[in-house]
């Protein structure tokens, strides 16, 4: 473990209107973490995408279940999971079409998964459906 | 936990403002879908969406104007975006929406821009 590393978790009910109560977690541990303020903006709207995919499709708006989201942060680097024991999909699967064929189609799948690569550093997956999937998204704390 | 959100729609001339302030998420944005259905509904194709008191917007409202925008083009009408502050503007920027709809600075301008089609 590192030496000044931080560790916070929020569990909250399968339901969009918690979407703001964890806006306002991530926000905090990234302030707790310094980092900077366009950085906040954007993990903060990054795992919104995340848990808005799991409380929509891996829960199916099931308030039953629960969204995971954990935080932990050293010096260099912040990394925010969001775990959930869904119906897991494998995102590397999801079409990557432009905005008009999206636009086109009537669809627009994909769009958060697009926002969340756009917005962190590094995305990666561990998926077993009906278990437990986990997306990890890390954001590099810059120094000033 | 507050999410605080406010939609409120009016007419100038022949042209539909929806005024978006707060927070657009996942959450929020079935009410932004509704204003706009109702619109469409009543063929008020001519829309304005201010956002100059929009704070936020994830991809659950940005997929509200994606889905009704290809319609009311074939119908002869628009929807044109107004007062976006930066950090949304981004996030727009970040789909490429610049290159699909009009990003006007305010709402005269694009109330204006309708007018002057």
């Amino acid at each position: 473990m590192a030496a000044f590393e931080r560790k916070f978790t929020l569990q909250v009910p399968s339901s969009t209107e918690n979407l703001a109560l964890i806006r306002d977690f991530v926000t905090s541990v990234g302030r707790h973490a310094k980092l900077a303020e366009d950085d906040i903006n954007k993990l903060e709207l990054a795992v919104d995408e995340a848990c808005a995919n799991v409380i929509e499709h891996a829960y199916g708006h099931d308030a039953t279940k629960e969204v995971i989201v954990r935080a932990i942060y050293d010096p260099d680097v912040l990394r925010v999971s969001v775990i959930d024991e869904g119906h897991g999909f494998d995102p590397t699967q999801v079409k990557q079409e432009t905005l008009p064929q999206l636009i086109h189609e009537h669809a627009s799948g994909g769009l958060g998964l697009r926002l969340i690569k756009s917005l962190m550093d590094d995305v990666s997956y561990e998926f077993t459906p009906g278990q437990k999937n986990e997306l990890h998204m890390t954001k590099k704390i810059r120094k000033e | 936990m507050p999410n605080p959100f406010a939609l409120n729609t009016s007419q100038q001339d022949d042209v539909s403002v929806i005024t978006l302030e707060g927070f657009v998420d996942a959450h929020t944005a079935p009410q932004f879908e509704n204003a706009i259905q109702q619109a469409v509904d009543a063929g008020r194709i001519r829309i304005v969406v201010n956002c100059e008191k929009l704070n936020y917007i994830s991809s659950a409202g940005l997929g509200v104007f994606m889905s009704f925008i290809e319609e009311v083009r074939e119908r002869g009408g628009d929807i044109k975006i107004c007062g976006l502050v930066p950090k949304v503007k981004h996030t727009f920027e970040i789909l490429g929406f610049q290159d699909i709809f009009e990003m006007l600075d305010d709402q005269p301008t694009a109330v204006r821009n309708f007018q002057a089609a």
